[in-house]
């Protein structure tokens, strides 16, 4: 097991995070921090806890034990739509549109608007000049996602692909500090995929910082700054992206042995040894 | 002439303020049912703590009209409250177990022997004066059409009917233009955010327990207010906030068009004239010895609304004002 480097200023650390259902440990993470400003991947098999690390960090789920701070502020116990206004936002593996609104009233959603008081709601002067400056944010937005087009399209009419990059437009309206992407690849066609990770990419430079889960190696290897590896609910290696990646015990153990190898070979390799 | 008459009485019957109230509590129930997606299977019950709220408060406590309808929405306002803290947080089809069953706990309650002092147990509560008992005397001194006949085209009034008309049928315009306003706002976004779908409302900072709390209070006390018109021209009888009201609400959201801001008038409008109507056909079948003449006959109506109900959903789902674009997104 490789020895565990720490980030240099985490914008989010977590201790002792433990979640079991029934008998069966689904997270049990010592320790584990995500730098500020940096995109991280957080990595690992299929059942590793990643997502359920994620549901307990924004409230989605209820740790048994465990504390954690972001940005030096207490999270633990703050109930979900607290952790988002805090600035932790999330997305979802499955994606999670508004179907029956249009792409707008989606992105509108992200926003946190003074109109969103049943007390302001009913004298528009209230809350008509931040409704607007949020539309001319989330028309930028859009642009920048290529979903301008569909603006007044209902989100059920979008393809899996353009309902990944309006669900993360979305998070982005809500101004999170740092956006939690739950397998924002899955699904997408190879030829939006380009498109995402750019998105990705621009933004530690907007002040977002971001942790990512991810299973595909070639995308972790081009976007992320820091990787997290988690097995079995823990957390078994961490660091930057190339020698983690090059563990032999993080190939072996959880990426497969052939991981970097073209699967066509694997076959061909396969048949040549049954001949 | 036999049609023409039942046009006639259709054409009455829109007019009166049982169809005002309830196109008033079906604008109560779209919000709970069509812009927040909560399953209210219990508007009935609103229905009726706004009717007995207030006329138990003038009747039994002999406060002053405004303070029995403020009693009337505080009562409603609390009945939402007690039924949401339980069920809220639950998936959708609890509430609609727990609302269908707190409507008929209320009425259960207010039809028991047992209170016959304060409710008048089956027999409701008098709205009479010269029977000591009464709460619309208040209301009715501002009539200004007098008692008489009055003639409006083909249709006869009295003085005191037209009256009650106007009133109910003005807080519905009061109430829709509010309901309107509510719903452009981004408060109303976040509604039928909420009935998309909650978890990614919550991923978004929005608080949607108190989304749909403030949902059910507001529907609700629309609801009462519905109930406070219902018995204004009549007595309080609490057979009439039974199940069957809660479910020809829902009619009337269907039919008119869920979500949208006329869908529960144009509803209520159709849903008692169609009524009116097969009564009338019903009649004239039996006039002309096609239908057997049993006593029941004309409850063979509300199979006929059944019927209509049943075609609406199958060719026309989105209701007569609905979006037919947004309901082919419906998982089918």
């Amino acid at each position: 097991m490789t020895a565990v480097r720490h980030a240099e200023d985490p914008i989010l650390v977590a201790e002792g995070v433990h979640r079991h259902f029934g008998g069966v440990t689904a997270v049990d993470v010592e320790r584990i921090e995500v730098p500020r400003g940096q995109i991280t991947a957080l990595i690992g098999p299929n059942g590793a806890g990643k997502t359920t690390l994620f549901n307990c960090l924004t409230g989605f789920d209820a740790a048994d034990a465990g504390t954690w701070t972001f940005d030096g502020r207490a999270m633990a116990g703050l109930v979900r739509h607290k952790v988002a206004r805090a600035g932790m936002v999330r997305t979802f593996q499955l994606t999670r549109v508004l179907g029956k609104l249009t792409v707008m009233e989606n992105m509108l959603l992200g926003a946190a608007q003074p109109g969103e008081k049943f007390s302001r709601a009913l004298v528009k002067p209230w809350w008509k000049a931040a409704r607007e400056s949020e539309i001319q944010h989330a028309e930028e937005l859009l642009v920048r996602f290529k979903l301008d087009a569909k603006r007044d399209d209902y989100a059920a009419s979008l393809s899996g692909g353009q309902r990944k990059l309006l669900e993360m437009a979305r998070a982005l309206m809500a101004r999170p500090r740092l956006l939690m992407l739950d397998e924002p690849m899955a699904g997408v066609n190879p030829a939006l995929v380009q498109s995402l990770l750019d998105h990705i990419a621009e933004l530690p430079s907007q002040g977002v910082s971001v942790v990512f889960v991810e299973h595909d190696m070639h995308v972790v290897k081009t976007i992320a700054d820091w990787v997290v590896v988690m097995a079995e609910g823990k957390v078994v290696a961490e660091g930057e992206p190339g020698p983690t990646l090059a563990n032999p015990a993080v190939i072996d153990a959880y990426l497969g042995a052939h991981h970097d190898v073209d699967l066509r070979a694997i076959i061909r390799e396969r048949e040549g040894s049954a001949s | 002439m036999a049609l023409i008459d039942a046009l006639l009485a259709a054409g009455q019957q829109i007019l009166s303020p049982v169809t005002a109230a309830f196109a008033l509590a079906a604008i109560g129930l779209n919000i709970h049912y069509g812009y927040t997606g909560l399953i209210n299977f219990g508007q009935a019950g609103f229905v009726a703590v706004g009717a007995y709220g207030f006329a138990l408060s003038v009747v039994w406590l002999g406060l002053p009209t405004w303070v029995a309808i403020l009693i009337a929405f505080g009562a409603a306002a609390l009945f939402a409250v007690l039924l949401g803290i339980p069920t809220l947080r639950l998936r959708g089809d609890y509430l609609a177990i727990v609302t269908i069953a707190a409507a008929e706990i209320v009425r259960y309650t207010v039809n028991s022997a047992l209170f016959d002092d304060v409710t008048g147990g089956a027999q409701g509560i008098t709205n009479n004066p010269s029977q000591g008992s009464d709460y619309s005397t208040w209301l009715d001194q501002f009539n200004p059409f007098g008692e008489g006949r009055i003639e409006l085209g083909p249709w006869v009034f009295t003085g005191t009917s037209l009256w009650w008309a106007l009133v109910t049928w003005v807080i519905v315009g009061l109430v829709t233009l509010l309901v309107w306003l509510l719903m452009r706002s981004p408060w109303g976004l976040t509604l039928r955010g909420v009935r998309e779908d909650q978890e990614a409302m919550a991923s978004l900072g929005k608080n949607v327990g108190a989304i749909k709390m403030q949902a059910l209070v507001l529907g609700g006390v629309i609801g009462a207010m519905a109930g406070i018109l219902y018995v204004l021209p009549a007595a309080v009888s609490p057979i009439d906030f039974n199940s069957r009201m809660t479910f020809n609400l829902f009619t009337i959201v269907l039919l008119g068009g869920a979500a949208t801001i006329f869908g529960p008038i144009l509803g209520s409008i159709l849903f008692w004239a169609v009524l009116v109507l097969s009564e009338a056909a019903i009649t004239w079948l039996v006039d002309i010895g096609v239908l057997a003449a049993v006593a029941d006959a004309p409850q063979l109506r509300f199979a006929l609304v059944g019927l209509a109900l049943a075609l609406l959903i199958v060719f026309r789902p989105q209701g007569i004002l609905g979006n037919r674009k947004e309901m082919s997104f419906d998982r089918s």
